[in-house]
This record gives structure tokens, sequence and C-alpha cells, in this order.
């Protein structure tokens, strides 16, 4: 199963390539895209590639590349609300901001 | 050999996470950092498991996806709170 | 063996920032970085119930307890004068 390394390959990249995308994007939501993004089809390869090179090893494998597609769209989600919440300021190339009224119709409700 | 070549590339994301864990102006920063570098470790655990040919190793990084999706979500909830 | 190396000297960081850092969340996140960084470092050593043990106390548990305290206190540490 030699194509399983290509698989793995192609993961890795994409997770150095997120990590890479953490350390050079200006703002936190930037960050959050290349960091979620990025990281989650980088794992979701990796991982898988894993279990394509160990056949008897895939069903453990696709458990936690599953578990990694469910979990990270989710916390990724829950800190951009937080740094919206906790009023973290955009970089200045931001044009659009839709969520303003989102979080004002939440401030009136709580 | 290319196993290896993987995880020295996998260990220089895990060292720009932690520069922008050193740089990063405000708390969320630092913790979309740390959120990352958690998922980059999970992959990073499967490909040990690889190279050092055990399938017990697979267990360790199943619970390790489980449980740091708690410890992400517990410093969001605080930080939805608010800056007081 | 590399890859070692690299996760000694960036644990090591980590733990001088976990001290050095004023905000309290933030030395929070340090310490969960030097407590995932010891997990990977216990996996090497073939020591994977260690390693199990540390990820889920050490990665998940501490961090939230940690987070719990610091919303019952305060959050920014104040200067020596004050006290």
């Amino acid at each position: 199963m030699t194509w399983g390394w290509w698989v793995t390959g192609f993961g890795v990249i994409f997770l150095f390539l997120g990590s890479l995308g953490i350390y050079r994007m200006p703002d936190v939501y930037n960050r959050l895209q290349a960091g979620t993004k990025c990281t989650t089809l980088g794992a979701f390869c990796a991982i898988l590639g894993v279990g394509i090179i160990e056949p008897s090893w895939f069903w453990t494998t696709l458990i936690i590349a599953v578990f990694v597609l469910l979990t990270n769209p989710i916390s990724s989600h829950a800190f951009g609300r937080a740094s919206y919440m906790s009023s973290v300021s955009f970089c200045e190339k931001t044009k659009v901001n839709q969520s303003e009224d989102f979080c004002r119709d939440e401030d009136n409700d709580t | 050999m290319i196993g290896t070549i993987y995880l020295i590339i996998i260990g220089l994301g895990v060292v720009l996470c932690l520069l922008r864990m050193m740089k990063g102006p405000t708390a969320p920063d630092r913790a979309v950092a740390l959120d990352t570098s958690v998922t980059v470790t999970t992959a990073l655990l499967v490909l040990i498991g690889l190279i050092l040919k055990r399938k017990i190793y697979l267990d360790v990084s199943l619970v390790y996806a489980v449980l740091t999706f708690i410890g992400s979500v517990a410093i969001a909830r605080y930080l939805e709170g608010g800056i007081e | 063996m590399i890859l070692e190396i690299i996760l000694v000297f960036v644990m090591l960081i980590a733990a001088a920032a976990a001290g050095i850092f004023k905000d309290l969340l933030n030395a929070v996140i340090a310490v969960g970085f030097v407590s995932f960084i010891a997990a990977i470092l216990f996996y090497f050593l073939q020591a994977p119930d260690v390693a199990m043990a540390e990820a889920s106390i050490g990665a998940a548990l501490t961090v939230a307890i940690f987070i719990i305290a610091i919303k019952k206190t305060k959050r920014f540490e104040e200067d020596e004068e004050g006290s």
C-alpha cells in the first residue's frame, strides 16, 4: 500500500500550511480560518493514510478521523463567537461585518 | 525514513504554533494557537504509532481527540462572558 | 530523535512563558501547551498508558479546573506594591 504514504504526505503538507497560517495571518478571525480548515483536511488525510498503510488499523483510524471532523469545527465556531463577544478588533483590511446585527439581538435577549 | 521526514515537518508546525502563542496580542490568539496545535498533535500521535508499529497507540490518540475538546470549549465559554 | 529535541525546547519555552505572563488565562494556555507536549514525550518513551493519563488529566481537566478557578476569582495579576 504505497499510495497510503501519498495520502499521508498530502495531509502532512496541509497540517504544516495550517500552522504557517496561524503564524502569518494578521487577525484572530483569519487565523481561525487558516487554522481550522487546513488542519481539519490535513488531520483527516493523514490519519486515513495511516489506515491505508496498515489495513488492519483502518476502522480505528476511521473513528479518530470522523471524530476530528466533528469536533474541530465546533470548537472553532466557539472560538470565533467568543472572540467576537469579547470585542477583539478586526484588522484594517476588513470590509464587511455581517454578524453585527446577530450579536446585538443576542445581547437584547439575555 | 519518509515517516521521519513527516514527523519533522509536523514538529516545525508545532514550533510555529508556539511562536504565535508567545506573540499573540490577545488571549483568543493564544487559545486558537493551542487549539490548532492540538489538532496537529492528534495526527502526530497516529504517525508515531505507525512508525513504532503498535496498534495500542491509536487508543491514546482517540482519548486525546475526545478530551482536549473539553478544554477548548471551556476556554471559549469563559471568553464568551466578556473581558471585565 | 530530531523531533524529540525540537519538542523538548518547545516545552521549555512554553514552561517559561507560563511563569512570565501576567494575564492568568494566557498562563493557563501555556500550561496546556506544556501538558500536551509532555504527552507526546511520554509517547516517544513507549509509555502509552502514562501518555493517556497525561493527555486526559493534564490537557483537559487541568485547563477546565483552572478556568473555573479564574472565573471565581480574578483574571489579571496585580503588582506587588498593592499588597
